[in-house]
């Protein structure tokens, strides 16, 4: 039976606790099992040779003396790979990544892999595997891969989006536009018109847990794969269409997760340790090196962003373009299109345009990075926003406000929106405290709004109540940051049970129907929808127990705080019955009481934020100091405000990173400069103040408890409220992210 | 290659192992010893997540040899809890939501609990700056501060009664 995804206002008795997360323990004594933490009796060490060249073809590899090594078992490359794809160029895009098939397309990309006895053997024999390469021409930043005489990094590649359609290979792999109205009648009727020019780097999602797999495979094409990933399912589809295995027979756990921020959400090198297994007939562990997070997986777009916005001289905005230019690394993506889609999204707009191109480069694939293409697309024209109210003299504050969208707006990318928060976030931080601390010397202070779409995606959860009145919840979503404590409070509420009462699992592939990737900040909203369908659905037949019990049709009982009543005055002789005591006689009662829910999660509420930052710049180093900041974002519903506070604070936490200190740095040989964790630096613990948090509640229409999703949206503003901090603190604009200190000392300079 | 034979103690327990000169503290603890809460993150010193106490000395475990721990005491995140009781540092990250991932939080418990030995009232600098070497991607850091600053006042506290 379908339930109603609709909001209900209904009142909450244990939601919004703020309750110990039930994994908390294991989590602190070191008991939790991540990726590299189990083991299989004898099990061997995968370990992956790579190229160290930006773009290279592979002549020859000579596995010969490798192999001959005592303790080799097993020895891939890409001639190991039969391709299963079908003709499916997207599953061969990943099988290529995994594995080099003729060609190196960047530094880092992995061209031969072993498996031996212990990892000493397994790094010896990887010295022992002879490649001879052919370098060939390569391209790392994306405005040059643009130009027509730029390398090609895929001869195949026609530019999609283009009428008419290309003839020749091209480093754009697509082309998309968004918008509505006509811009060019809207600058013309702008009095104030600001055009500019944006550039953001490279940086990695930098989660401390690298890639790690415990992989099995048999001759009788069964196996295991216990991993560290975003999306179990996701990655068992794609590990047996990669190696033409059937789903079933793939039985794939999710370890816990040592942070994912989309970076988990791809295979990178399980389908490769499954190869190993295979040939080897042995378990084989395969974990990364920090050096091969970097080099190999998913990092984020390096941008180039154009931005004009014109507006009337009283304040009213009359149209905005932007062409966004987004590296996608060595394979096809679609992040230049979710930066077009994000980057006007806060804003009520009768003309506006935007357009992204993909661009390949000779870098690692691009993966999603919370918010994938939002914060650079947002740096450009939340800081445009800024320019503009300045020449218009208004306070940059009242001036997003005075263009904010609402309810009834058309979306730059489509849609029109219901009930959302940047109107109300961006009166919060009107309103805030923050905003009236006054300024010091070298301070500034910015502001800065940010959208993100948020996803629901298919969701499959089961419910069990034990003989003692204990429930199990087992979820399909992994838990990244403590959606735990979210699923069981939802489970706790819904049977009217204690919260310690409900123990959250997160289920292997073997124990529940499909869940999509835990992405797009989807699992609280998306498993928690389905753990309501599912108690409800346990209810449902608790009260038909309840029913048979006392012998009376199941439409006179109602459920209430965890008991079944007998409805009517007919019925008053019957005493209620506790999910206890229907729990204790089920084996008599017909068997076992559970609950199951399936369902695609549609209608995930869009979520919008708004980030207020104070800075202090040395004027002598060019060093910034993030003094203040605080967020401001619609959560719909904040089911554990400890753990919505921290999305909101790790978000920041990233952006302020980005936007001042991290980038990959290639040379000029198109080799990685800065793969590790010395030269690539993430803010530590001195860098930062406390964040402060402000939860706003405008509940989503398409939830029960109006649920949004929180975990993405915090990142986007970063860029540029710390832009707009550290432009008006220097009295110069910066427009190249990370605003590192040589970058601030040259802006200065320049500006002299 | 030849093995090294080290005798130490492990969170107060003795430990013989065999380890090749070359392994380090880090993979001795986690694949000899079987003590997988001592994580790595990076295998090079930056990022804190192995942190461990030799003789009362915070290191990287990935930096030390396991050979060098010869008669040495060591203590990971398992050693924490005592007598079926979390540590106050453990009870309180729990209580201040410090964790989200979790990766992170035995180094950050073990470098906690070297601050707090050496200085029971840090500042909220002091706090800041002995915990940087723990590199965390999650949380921002503001609940980690928080819930060490309520740890030590709970610590103090237990010191006076």
């Amino acid at each position: 039976m379908p339930y109603e995804t609709d909001y209900t206002n209904q009142k909450f008795s244990v939601i919004g606790n703020r309750v110990n997360r039930p994994d908390g323990v294991d989590k602190v004594t070191g008991r939790a099992k991540y990726g590299a933490d189990a083991s299989a009796a004898g099990q061997l060490v995968g370990k992956i040779l790579r190229s160290p060249h930006a773009h290279a073809l592979i002549k020859k590899i000579d596995t010969s003396k490798a192999e001959k090594l005592p303790g080799v078992k097993a020895i891939v490359t890409g001639d190991d790979f039969p391709d299963f794809t079908g003709g499916n160029r997207s599953l061969m895009d990943t099988l290529e990544n995994c594995m080099a098939r003729g060609r190196a397309l960047y530094d880092g990309h992995a061209v031969a892999a072993v498996a031996a006895v212990d990892a000493q053997t397994a790094n010896q024999a990887l010295k022992l595997i002879k490649v001879t390469y052919k370098k060939l021409p390569h391209v790392t930043d994306v405005d040059e891969a643009m130009k027509p005489n730029a390398p090609i990094v895929h001869d195949w590649i026609r530019t999609a989006g283009v009428d008419p359609a290309p003839t020749t290979a091209s480093n754009i792999s697509q082309r998309n536009e968004f918008g509505h109205g006509d811009v060019e009648t809207g600058f013309a009727q702008a009095d104030i018109i600001i055009e500019k020019t944006f550039k953001t780097e490279q940086t990695h999602q930098g989660y401390i847990e690298p890639h790690a797999c415990l992989a099995t495979l048999g001759p009788d094409g069964v196996g295991e794969l216990w991993v560290t990933t975003q999306g179990h399912f996701t990655f068992r589809n794609m590990c047996a269409s990669l190696l033409g295995l059937d789903v079933a027979k793939l039985k794939v756990t999710s370890s816990e997760i040592g942070g994912g921020f989309g970076g988990k959400t791809h295979v990178w090198m399980e389908p490769v340790a499954l190869q190993l297994a295979r040939k080897s007939n042995r378990p084989v562990k395969l974990v990364m090196t920090r050096e091969e997070v970097f080099k190999a997986t998913g990092p984020t777009s390096s941008t180039s962003v154009d931005v004009k916005i014109g507006a009337k001289k009283n304040g009213r905005i009359t149209a905005a373009s932007a062409e966004l230019r987004y590296q996608s690394g060595a394979f096809p993506g679609m992040w230049g299109m979710l930066g077009a889609m994000t980057s006007f999204a806060c804003y009520d707009l009768k003309h506006v345009k935007s357009v992204g191109y993909d661009v390949l480069c000779n870098r690692p694939k691009v993966a999603a990075y919370r918010a994938p293409s939002a914060p650079m697309a947002a740096f450009g024209v939340e800081s445009v926003i800024d320019l503009l109210a300045a020449e218009l003299k208004m306070d940059p504050v009242e001036f997003r406000i005075k263009n904010a969208a609402k309810k009834g707006t058309q979306a730059s990318y489509g849609p029109v929106y219901g009930p959302i928060g940047i109107g109300p976030t961006l009166e919060a931080v009107k309103n805030h405290p923050h905003m009236k601390k006054r300024l010091g010397k070298n301070q500034g202070r910015g502001v800065a709004c940010g959208f993100w779409f948020n996803f629901g995606g298919q969701t499959c959860t089961d419910l069990n109540i034990g003989i003692d009145g204990s429930v199990n919840l087992t979820v399909g979503t992994v838990d990244v940051g403590g959606s735990r404590a979210s699923l069981a409070l939802i489970a706790a509420e819904e049977l009217g049970v204690d919260y310690d009462q409900v123990r959250v699992t997160i289920g292997d592939t073997s124990s529940l129907g499909h869940n999509d990737t835990t992405e797009g900040s989807r699992g609280t909203f998306s498993s928690g929808m389905a753990t309501i369908f599912a108690a409800r659905n346990a209810v449902d037949v608790m009260k038909q127990r309840a029913a048979d019990t006392w012998g009376i049709p199941v439409d006179q009982v109602v459920w209430e705080e965890g008991v079944a009543r007998a409805k009517g005055r007919q019925n008053s002789n019957l005493p209620p019955l506790s999910l206890k005591e229907i729990a204790a006689k089920s084996p008599r009662t017909g068997g076992p009481i559970a609950g199951h829910n399936e369902v695609v999660a549609d209608g995930a509420g869009v979520s919008f934020a708004s980030h207020i930052c104070d800075v202090e710049v040395d004027p002598e180093t060019g060093s910034t100091r993030v003094i203040r900041y605080t967020v401001v974002q619609d959560a719909g519903k904040a089911i554990h405000p400890d753990y919505v506070e921290g999305q909101f604070q790790g978000g920041a936490a990233q952006g302020i990173g980005w936007a001042l200190n991290e980038e990959y740095i290639y040379g000029d040989d198109g080799t990685l400069q800065n793969a590790g964790f010395l030269d690539y630096r993430i803010p530590v613990c001195s860098d930062l103040p406390f964040i402060d948090t402000e939860i706003l509640e405008i509940p989503n229409p398409n939830h029960p408890y109006g649920v949004r999703g929180v975990g993405e949206t915090s990142i986007v503003p970063p860029l540029a409220a710390i832009g707009n901090a550290v432009s008006n603190a220097v009295g110069v604009r910066m427009t190249h992210v990370p605003m590192s200190p040589p970058r601030i000392l040259k802006a200065i300079e320049d500006a002299q | 290659m030849s093995g090294v034979t080290v005798s130490a103690k492990v969170n107060g327990d003795a430990v013989q192992y065999v380890c090749p000169p070359s392994e380090s503290l880090m993979d001795v603890l986690r694949n000899r010893l079987n003590l997988t809460g001592v994580k790595e993150g990076c295998g090079t010193g930056d990022c804190g997540a192995c942190s461990v106490t030799l003789d009362d000395r915070l290191v990287c475990s990935c930096l030390v040899l396991g050979a060098e721990a010869e008669g040495r005491a060591i203590g990971t995140v398992e050693g924490l809890s005592q007598d079926g009781e979390l540590h106050p540092l453990q009870t309180a990250f729990i209580d201040h939501a410090a964790l989200q991932c979790g990766i992170c939080t035995p180094g950050f418990l073990v470098a906690a609990k070297s601050l707090l030995g050496r200085n029971p009232n840090p500042s909220e600098e002091e706090i800041r700056y002995a915990l940087a070497g723990n590199l965390c991607r999650c949380t921002g850091y503001d609940k980690i501060v928080r819930a060490v600053q309520s740890a030590a006042k709970v610590m103090r506290k237990q010191k006076r009664s």
